[in-house]
């Protein structure tokens, strides 16, 4: 009789209703992740499906694509000059990006003094990386097209675009820099290194890794941005290669965008293609960001083990 | 009080500590204070004198007019309960509490008869004489090599020194250079936990201080790791001054010459040999710290 008054709790019960929410809650989970993903998929798969149509149906030369310069000739236009175009862009928005966003995310993270202005200039840095790509083409039309002369050429793409990701390099600096351990810092204080010594040979080694990542992240947002450098002015067709940073130029984005305009069905054709050599280019750079982050990770050089 | 009469305070008390009977002793457990009572009869300047040393983080007092002279060439340990004081003190000789920017500190502390907190003190040279070795273990991610010869470089010294001579001279001190000979390629990361502080003292001793700080250095190890750190600090006693937080007061009796008790407020209660503090302390706030009636 006791033993049966015992076990009732686990017999006779109707959890059907609190499973059936369950499997519902944990359905409605896996539709959103799933959500994302397709619709990645269904693009990707687009693109491709249009790229190899107009390669079929045009009959689309892939080394004359892949080396030759845009024409106003849909049969003779290639995607060569704004590729190396756009690696001019890479290069001089690297080099221009990096070395301000990483020397201000020292600055702030191990110089600034903790006051209302300094928190004043780090919450602001996330509204800054949110501004509209447009704002800083225009912008750098204004002061570096127009008023400072430069014209329309590569380093005023770059100037534009390296407006665009200081922020969003910044930002990943100074996560990096905070998640060194304070620990080892005063490990190298108390070695007698002065602050340069300590930041130069402890802290930077430790979060350069993930300054990278971030750099090469952003970087990859940059390679595709179009809005900025159309403001900024480029060539309909980029007809001839760059020669440097000072000559004028249309990068992949922008040279995509033109052709999809174009009234000849076949330069729509090359548009596809060049998407397609787009998303090459932005795999391989994610590529090496977690390539980066994953050899971080392997030999242990991130935070102390213990 | 000059120097010289504390030295002879000090050598005066040592004799009379070592004829204390063993009766007299009020912790039951066997400790041994042997080798402090041996060390310490030879005579010994002072290295590190605080006077009226007041520590404030901020509106808190953690350091409360302390007046203490560590004699050199001796283990001292600094033992109390949590937040007495003990590791503020100890950060307070080497000015590492300049790097929190709340700390403000009181009253004078010489190092060599210098007053570390005069103008004209830089406390980037100041830690280049007083190495200091901290609770976990916080090696460089670097291989051991450059751990053990990152202070050298960083003071400038790497060029006038015969460098792989200098790594295996301070991994030799610090007990380590049999275990990691073959490996000073490898990051110091991948040592165990005590191997990792030793790595330390040998980064610490590399650069030949005159003091070694050491802030609950096996407080985060195993008990064999943790007895390999004392004996080791027996033996660097010879070539340096050895001043040591702990939380063990085991441990503190084991390794010490002289023991500094603070207690909560930041005061320090009572400062003399080692024997005397765990077998006959004069004051009975002391007593019943050792004997573990609060703490």
């Amino acid at each position: 009789m006791s033993t049966k008054r015992e076990t009732d709790f686990l017999e006779d019960v109707d959890r059907s209703r609190e499973k059936l929410l369950n499997r519902v809650f944990y359905g409605t989970l896996v539709v959103a992740s799933l959500f994302g993903l397709v619709m990645l998929i269904l693009l990707i798969a687009d693109v491709v499906w249009e790229a190899y149509q107009a390669f079929v149906t045009f009959d689309i030369d892939l080394g004359n694509f892949l080396t030759a310069t845009s024409s106003s000739r849909a049969e003779r236009a290639g995607f060569g000059a704004s590729i190396l175009a756009s690696l001019w862009l890479m290069a001089l928005t690297a080099v221009l990006a990096f070395f301000i966003a990483v020397g201000c995310a020292i600055y702030l993270v191990e110089y600034a003094p903790e006051n209302r202005v300094t928190r004043l200039i780090e919450a602001n840095l996330a509204n800054l990386a949110g501004v509209p790509s447009i704002v800083y083409g225009l912008l750098v039309l204004a002061l570096i097209v127009n008023d400072a002369g430069l014209g329309s050429v590569i380093l005023a793409g770059a100037i534009a675009l390296a407006l665009l990701i200081v922020p969003i390099i910044i930002v990943a600096s100074i996560e990096s820099i905070r998640a060194v351990p304070s620990s080892v810092r005063d490990g190298s204080y108390a070695m007698g290194a002065t602050k340069w010594q300590t930041i130069r040979q402890v802290v930077l080694p430790q979060a350069m890794p993930g300054i990278l990542t971030g750099t090469i992240l952003a970087l990859a947002r940059a390679i595709g941005e179009t809005a900025p450098l159309i403001m900024v002015g480029t060539m309909l067709h980029a007809t001839r290669y760059p020669s440097g940073p000072l000559s004028s130029f249309s990068a992949m984005p922008t040279q995509i965008y033109n052709w999809t305009y174009q009234a000849d069905r076949m330069f729509n054709g090359l548009a596809a293609l060049g998407i397609v050599a787009l998303l090459v280019f932005l795999v391989g750079m994610y590529a090496l960001a977690g390539y980066l982050r994953k050899r971080y990770e392997t030999d242990g050089g991130s935070i102390s083990n213990v | 009080m000059s120097s010289n009469t504390s030295n002879e305070r000090l050598a005066d008390e040592s004799t009379t500590e070592t004829d204390g009977t063993p009766n007299d002793a009020i912790i039951e457990t066997a400790i041994s204070v042997d080798r402090g009572a041996s060390r310490a009869t030879g005579r010994t300047e002072t290295i590190v004198r605080a006077e009226g040393l007041d520590v404030y983080y901020g509106d808190d007092q953690a350091l409360d007019d302390v007046t203490i002279e560590i004699p050199e060439h001796r283990v001292t340990a600094m033992i109390g309960p949590s937040g007495c004081g003990k590791s503020t003190f100890l950060r307070s000789i080497n000015r590492m509490n300049d790097r929190i920017s709340a700390a403000r500190v009181d009253g004078d502390l010489y190092f060599r008869e210098k007053n570390v907190y005069d103008d004209d003190v830089d406390p980037v040279a100041l830690r280049r004489t007083i190495g200091q070795v901290f609770q976990s273990p916080n090696p460089f991610p670097k291989s051991i090599y450059d751990n053990v010869a990152y202070g050298l470089r960083v003071q400038g010294k790497a060029d006038e020194v015969d460098l792989d001579a200098a790594v295996e001279r301070a991994l030799r001190g610090a007990a380590l250079w049999d275990e990691v000979e073959d490996q000073l390629d490898e990051s110091g990361l991948d040592l165990s936990g005590g191997q990792q502080q030793r790595l330390c003292i040998a980064r610490a001793i590399a650069t030949d201080p005159e003091v070694i700080l050491m802030d609950e250095p096996t407080s985060a190890l195993d008990p064999v790791a943790a007895s390999k750190i004392e004996d080791l600090i027996d033996e660097l006693v010879d070539d340096y001054t050895v001043i040591i937080v702990t939380h063990n007061m085991q441990q503190a009796a084991r390794i010490s010459d002289k023991t500094a008790v603070f207690l909560t407020g930041g005061e320090l209660v009572e400062f003399d040999d080692t024997a005397t503090i765990f077998e006959d302390p004069d004051d009975d706030r002391v007593e019943d710290y050792i004997t573990g009636k609060f703490g």
